[in-house]
């Protein structure tokens, strides 16, 4: 017993460290036509706490493409208040905003207080406050940056949620779950046989996927905070694509048992299966639309992988994609009006349509691109790409403008897909 | 009762060395602590298990066609070429001659196109070499098609010659692992 106490807490520490070594870290490789200038001062006694809190919020706003962190390092500049702040020398240095905060200790919690102030102005635009124990401070950063962000950008952020993907090194696989910025990677499932299609379930707490270690592809769904795990889907042939209603209730799944590979439906403990796609021999990455009430899949029936839409019977099919021989993996923006999709177009390439015009616009000039997905805020889509012939994980906004990489220290990265916020 | 403190010294132990990552945000205005379904603690599964081995020598043995287990195919093609005819029939006749055994056939794609899509066409490999075990009358029952898609490739690269090589069918009799 003490034996198995010790083997346990040995595999805890490896896997802790583990973690501190498996981080990504993003590169920003475009930004977008406009930046705003932002300066963030040092909050008040944050050298205290080992999880400092403005450098996440500057590396978020700084990522996004879509700021400009300016540096105000003189310490003559440094305030913890509105009053206090040296609006000259701000205005001198270029900030068009400033961020001022302070961090007081309440017994084990910790309290964080922040401004975000316009310059030109001197007024407040945002003043806040949030409560939590010294280890959320990280997830604290990231809701700060995204409440700074909506408020000057007008949209929602998306720093405060968390991404998926399958880590390859060799003949490890690893499902892993890491914060959008990368940091934090946890591994969910460790297998020497393929993982794929990690798909977040939409309240977050649980991941469908597939996984190969009965030698054959199963469809598995995933409690994160339990490690509780069973079969959504093993029927005799291939148990593929996993995909969530928005009521988390179904998944959508791709089956080959009748032959051929068809979308069914299943509820989420693998029960009452039935068929969705009529026609063609290959229907699958099955998607919902944001509504529940219809899907988006691939399929060979016109004679190339095209996307099409259907009701959830399979009635009233309708192909969406007209441009080129091969369009798959469509993705619903949040808000429903879009979908990301991969388009080969000299290369498999991320591509956008908007779905009422059916206008289309291709996003990146890369050649292996697979698996995009929006963020919960629908300005970034998430996927795959290869660098130096090398799975890895980069990040374009919707318009195509700003660019970010999310950079592995080992092995492949594969197969992402963003989460929604956490809150 | 020596349990029950065991256990508690275990969630001791466990409490003293997990890691930084946050539990779920306290957030003072909700009133509302504890694991939600957000939580960021992550318990970690590990399917690693050790391969079982074929009771069937002549599987195996170099110098038999059934040692052979690869079938490839040509280039966005799904049909099983002359070339590997003799190799599947030497299967077909030792499943018709074993009806306790069993394979998995697992189709195989390069990696141009996306993962899922390429699971659907590794499938349609699998199921051409199950088109022809069936055509020289093994039972269904002793046959399952699978497909891996582009997820085992043999060989990686962007080159054709990789590409030729991960466009196949495997042949995995029960109980073994396939490399």
């Amino acid at each position: 017993m003490l034996q198995r106490v010790f083997r346990q807490l040995t595999f805890l520490l490896l896997l802790a460290s583990s973690v501190a070594q498996a981080d990504m870290t993003i590169e920003v490789v475009g930004v977008g036509s406009q930046q705003y200038p932002i300066a963030i001062l040092p909050f008040q006694n944050e050298q205290l706490d080992r999880q400092s809190v403005t450098p996440v919020i500057a590396s978020d706003l700084n990522t996004s493409g879509v700021f400009k962190v300016l540096n105000f390092n003189d310490p003559s500049l440094q305030a913890y208040t509105p009053a206090a702040l040296n609006y000259a020398a701000l205005q001198a240095g270029g900030a068009q905003y400033a961020v001022i905060g302070q961090m007081l200790n309440e017994g084990g919690q910790v309290l964080v207080k922040f401004w975000l102030i316009d310059v030109a102005s001197k007024q407040e635009l945002i003043a806040f406050e949030k409560r939590g124990s010294p280890n959320q401070l990280r997830r604290i950063s990231h809701q700060i940056a995204d409440m700074i962000y909506a408020k000057i950008t007008g949209k929602p952020g998306a720093f405060a949620s968390r991404i998926a993907y399958v880590l390859k090194n060799g003949k490890s696989y690893q499902l892993q779950v890491a914060d959008a910025d990368g940091y934090g990677a946890q591994t969910v499932l460790k297998s020497r046989m393929p993982i794929m299609s990690p798909k977040w379930s939409p309240d977050g707490g649980k991941l469908a996927y597939v996984s190969f270690e009965l030698e054959k592809p199963v469809v598995y769904v995933h409690e994160l905070a339990t490690g509780k795990r069973w079969t959504a889907a093993n029927f005799k042939g291939s148990n593929s694509a996993p995909a969530w209603s928005p009521d988390g209730r179904q998944l959508a799944v791709v089956l080959t048992k009748d032959g051929g590979s068809q979308i069914f439906l299943v509820n989420v403990d693998g029960s009452n299966p039935r068929r969705v796609s009529q026609g063609g021999e290959i229907n699958t990455e099955p998607t919902f639309t944001t509504d529940g009430q219809s899907i988006l899949f691939t399929s060979d029936r016109g004679g190339s992988p095209q996307i099409y839409r259907s009701s959830l019977n399979g009635g009233n099919a309708e192909r969406l994609t007209f441009s080129g021989a091969y369009n798959a993996s469509a993705k619903v923006s949040p808000d429903g009006k879009y979908m990301t999709y991969i388009t080969r177009d000299n290369g498999y390439r991320v591509a956008v349509m908007d779905l009422n015009t059916r206008r289309s616009n291709t996003l990146t000039s890369s050649t292996m691109d697979d698996s995009p997905s929006f963020a919960p805020n629908g300005a970034m889509i998430l996927y795959e790409t290869d660098i130096g012939r090398r799975g890895t994980l980069a990040i374009v906004s919707s318009d195509g403008k700003v660019k970010q990489r999310l950079k592995s220290p080992n092995g492949e990265v594969r197969q992402p897909a963003w989460g929604p916020m956490l809150r | 009762m020596k349990k029950i403190a065991l256990s508690i010294m275990m969630a001791a132990l466990l409490g003293a060395c997990s890691t930084t990552p946050p539990a779920a945000i306290v957030d003072p205005a909700a009133g509302n602590a504890g694991k939600d379904a957000n939580s960021s603690e992550i318990k970690t599964v590990d399917t690693s298990k050790t391969s079982g081995k074929s009771m069937y020598p002549e599987l195996t043995d170099p110098s038999n066609v059934l040692s052979q287990r690869r079938v490839y195919f040509d280039y966005d093609s799904y049909v099983v070429r002359p070339d590997f005819n003799e190799m599947v029939q030497a299967h077909a006749k030792f499943l018709l001659s074993h009806k306790d055994v069993k394979i998995i056939l697992q189709g195989n794609t390069d990696n141009r196109g996306t993962a899922e899509y390429n699971l659907a066409l590794g499938q349609k490999r699998a199921e051409a070499v199950n088109s022809m075990l069936k055509a020289l009358g093994v039972p269904a029952g002793q046959i399952e098609a699978v497909s891996f898609g582009e997820e085992r490739p043999l060989e990686n690269g962007d080159t054709d010659e990789a590409w030729s090589r991960n466009r196949r069918a495997d042949i995995v009799y029960s109980g073994e692992q396939s490399q």
